[in-house]
């Protein structure tokens, strides 16, 4: 104890109160912590959007008529809202289920199997992120289209 | 659960965690089957999906009594998630208590809402 609080070692920093512009934007984001804070902010955004989730639920199932609104709203408009904004804030949800989900599964693996290494945490994360953003391309191509 | 230690004990907004830990993942397996039961329904469903196929995924009984217990894993799931971050970032207790109020006020008119659509199909 004496020798790890002897002089010769420099004093580590000490964070008290995390500053968001001047602490956070030193740290050295790894794979695994990007895949935590993104699944975190993916849960908040369908947090806040789920009226709009549960508007495409109602819409979409309600009755032939309302499945043409839930059409138009994406092909035409709706509050004064371009198509393809809606089309994006599908998309933003399609992103934040995907990612949300592939790293759910990975959370739960690890808590089943305890497989906590460094090398497995960072190759899973980088899975993570790789997975959601190919299919997020892969099905906003069909969202706008494309194919 | 909840071990009273004296004088000391130490009282956590959390119950210690465990139980709503485990429900969290409870929960999430039980979304993850029935997103692979949608996805397959819909993706071995005949033809391009219009509004026949989709509403017809959700007319069975039993896929109603599903969705409903997969909308009510979700009301728990979500309030554990958006709970840990309140609990995290907000540090006035009555800025944080208002958030948790006004999050499950939200969850329930959500799953109200949702549970509605699902019952009058």
């Amino acid at each position: 104890m004496t020798e790890l609080a002897s002089k010769q070692r420099p004093k580590r920093p000490e964070f008290r109160n995390i500053n968001a512009f001047k602490d956070l934007t030193t740290y050295r984001m790894t794979p695994a912590a990007w895949v935590s804070i993104l699944h975190r902010a993916s849960g908040a955004i369908m947090f806040v959007l789920m009226p709009f989730i549960i508007w495409m639920f109602d819409t979409s199932i309600s009755s032939e008529l309302s499945f043409e609104r839930f059409k138009a709203a994406f092909n035409i408009g709706m509050l004064g809202l371009p198509g393809f904004i809606w089309k994006l804030v599908a998309l933003a949800l399609i992103w934040a289920y995907l990612h949300h989900f592939i790293a759910g599964l990975r959370h739960l693996y690890m808590d089943a199997t305890h497989s906590l290494s460094n090398e497995f945490g960072k190759s899973t994360a980088l899975v993570t992120l790789a997975l959601s953003i190919l299919l997020t391309l892969v099905l906003g191509a069909k969202l706008f289209g494309l194919y | 659960m909840s071990v009273n230690y004296g004088s000391k004990r130490l009282v956590v907004g959390a119950h210690y965690g465990t139980r709503d830990w485990l429900a969290q993942r409870v929960t999430a397996v039980l979304m993850a089957l029935f997103t692979f039961l949608l996805l397959a329904r819909v993706l071995f469903s005949k033809g391009p999906i219009g509004y026949d196929q989709w509403a017809g995924i959700f007319s069975a009984q039993w896929m109603k009594v599903l969705t409903f217990t997969v909308i009510l894993a979700l009301l728990y799931h979500v309030w554990v998630g958006m709970r840990d971050i309140w609990m995290d970032y907000i540090k006035p207790v009555w800025l944080r208590l208002s958030l948790e109020v006004a999050t499950i006020v939200w969850l329930l008119a959500c799953a109200g809402w949702g549970i509605q659509v699902l019952w009058r199909l």
